[in-house]
Parts: structure tokens; C-alpha cells; sequence
């Protein structure tokens, strides 16, 4: 079993991706699919990474939902700014914010919610200092965003991964 | 495509809404990349786009074609699921781009020892 799926969730994945990419369930697909996906899931291997330690479907479900909302609320902020810039009241700039978490699977999945929110973005991370620095184009409050991002992302993403 | 006349009149109104949002994100997205002064602020604009952007037209196409063929129509879902995981890194590496340039270029300072961006292009 881990020696032909190391990962198997990876290659589960694969195989539906391929499945719903040919939008069939005709079963020359669903080998080739399968075929596609242990062979995904071998090459990851390859790359010796270290084991994920997910653990927490209910806790992952709850950050999908709180980052799928903040989404929503960033985008209509983030258009405000552009078409109303008069309204705004506050400038750009850089915060940063001292992270406890160390996975990195967990620091991909916060660079990726970071990133894929409108009005922030990951720039620069120091694994030394486990020091993160984000822009903030509407920064009106640095410690705002620090708490937002250690306690609504950071300890439900621990949670997960860690 | 031809339009199918079948379609009931409150699917046909929530589709169009979906592709109005998605699109209408975008074009605010494009318009920011413009209008933004700085590099770091130009980088949060086409972020529209690429979140709820894509998702309005997305989920439009997924009603449409899921009501049209009256089977669901999901496989747009990984159009969502790509432009989700492939943006953060071409946004990452663009901002660690500037970053270096600031930091060893000749002209501007670095973000480091600013808490303002003065990068200009």
C-alpha cells in the first residue's frame, strides 16, 4: 500500500482531476486515471517530503469557510478602494508578524489564503526568525492584522497540520 | 450556444447576477492595476480577478450548462482550483522580485527599512 500509494489522498485526487477534466466515468478512464495518479503519487515520493500530519477534516472545513467568507468581504473592500479612492482613508504598507507555526504545509496553505485574499499578500518569510512580512494595501491597524492572521488562520491551521 | 428559451426566469436572473459580479470584479481588478500608484499596491488588484472573479463566472457556467443539459456540470471547478493554487506563487514571485530590487538596486530603499513602499515604476 505505501509502497505503490505513498500518497494516497494525492492520488485520489489526481484520478478525479482526470475524470473531471475528460468529464467521464467510462472505465478506460478511470485506469488511466489511476495509472495517472500512482504515478503522481511516486514521482511526489521521489521528492522525499516530509509527512503531511493532516489529521483535522472538521477543523479544515471550518478554516475553508472563515477564509471563503474574509474573501468575500476583502474583495468588496479591495474594489472600494479602486473605484471610490477618495473614501480611503488610510495608505499601504508592511506588517510584520511573528508566526509560532513551523509546518510547511501549514505555511503553504497561509501563504496561499494570504496571497489569494484581496488587500494582502505574503512577501517575505524569514524560517530563522519564523518572522512573516505581509503588504496590507488598506492598513489601518497594524495589530488588526497581526491578531487576524495568528488567531483566525494560524491556530486553526496548527490544528491541522501540527 | 443558442439561448434556451426553457431556461425559468429566476435561474436565468441568478446566472446572469453570477456572471454580471464575476465579471464586473474583474474589470475592477483591471482598473486598479491602473489607477494603484505602487508596485505593492498593484499587486492586491488583480487579486479580484483571480478570487471572486473567476468564481461569478465559474459558478454562472456551472448553473447554465448543469440546467441546459440537466446533468451536473462541475468539471469549471477545476478552473477555480488551478487559478487558486497557481496565483499565490506568480504573486509571491513577483513581490520577492521587487523586494531584491529594492533591497540591492541602486535607486529605492528597501521595504525593510521603510514601513512605507516608495517603489515606483
Amino acid at each position: 500500500m505505501t509502497r505503490y500509494l505513498p500518497f494516497p489522498l494525492l492520488s485520489l485526487g489526481l484520478m478525479v482531476i482526470w475524470l473531471l477534466m475528460n468529464q467521464t466515468l467510462a472505465p478506460a478512464h478511470i485506469l488511466l486515471g489511476a495509472t495517472l495518479g500512482v504515478i503522481g503519487g511516486r514521482l511526489l515520493h521521489k521528492l522525499q517530503l516530509p509527512p503531511t500530519g493532516f489529521k483535522r477534516p472538521v477543523a479544515a472545513a471550518r478554516l475553508a469557510a472563515r477564509v471563503f467568507a474574509d474573501i468575500a468581504r476583502s474583495n468588496v473592500a479591495v474594489a472600494r478602494i479602486i473605484l471610490l479612492p477618495k473614501t480611503r482613508n488610510a495608505s499601504s504598507g508592511f506588517v510584520d508578524i511573528s508566526l509560532r507555526m513551523r509546518s510547511p504545509y501549514g505555511l503553504a496553505c497561509l501563504a496561499c489564503i494570504i496571497t489569494a485574499a484581496p488587500g494582502t499578500c505574503w512577501v517575505d518569510y524569514d524560517p530563522n526568525k519564523n518572522l512573516l512580512r505581509i503588504h496590507v494595501l488598506d492598513l489601518i491597524d497594524e495589530q488588526a492584522w497581526k491578531a487576524t492572521v495568528t488567531h483566525r488562520y494560524e491556530t486553526l491551521l496548527m490544528e491541522i497540520f501540527e | 450556444m443558442m439561448i434556451d428559451a426553457d431556461l425559468p426566469l429566476w435561474l436565468a436572473t441568478l446566472i446572469a447576477l453570477c456572471l454580471l459580479v464575476g465579471a464586473a470584479l474583474s474589470l475592477t481588478g483591471s482598473i486598479g492595476l491602473l489607477r494603484l500608484k505602487t508596485f505593492f499596491e498593484r499587486i492586491h488588484s488583480p487579486t479580484l480577478a483571480t478570487s471572486y472573479g473567476t468564481a461569478g463566472v465559474v459558478l454562472a457556467s456551472i448553473l447554465y450548462f448543469s440546467a441546459l443539459q440537466s446533468r451536473l456540470v462541475v468539471h469549471e471547478l477545476l478552473i477555480g482550483l488551478f487559478v487558486t493554487l497557481t496565483t499565490p506563487v506568480t504573486l509571491m514571485v513577483l513581490a520577492r522580485a521587487v523586494l531584491h530590487r529594492d533591497r540591492y538596486g541602486d535607486k529605492t530603499r528597501a521595504p525593510g527599512d521603510e514601513r512605507r513602499s516608495t517603489t515606483k515604476r
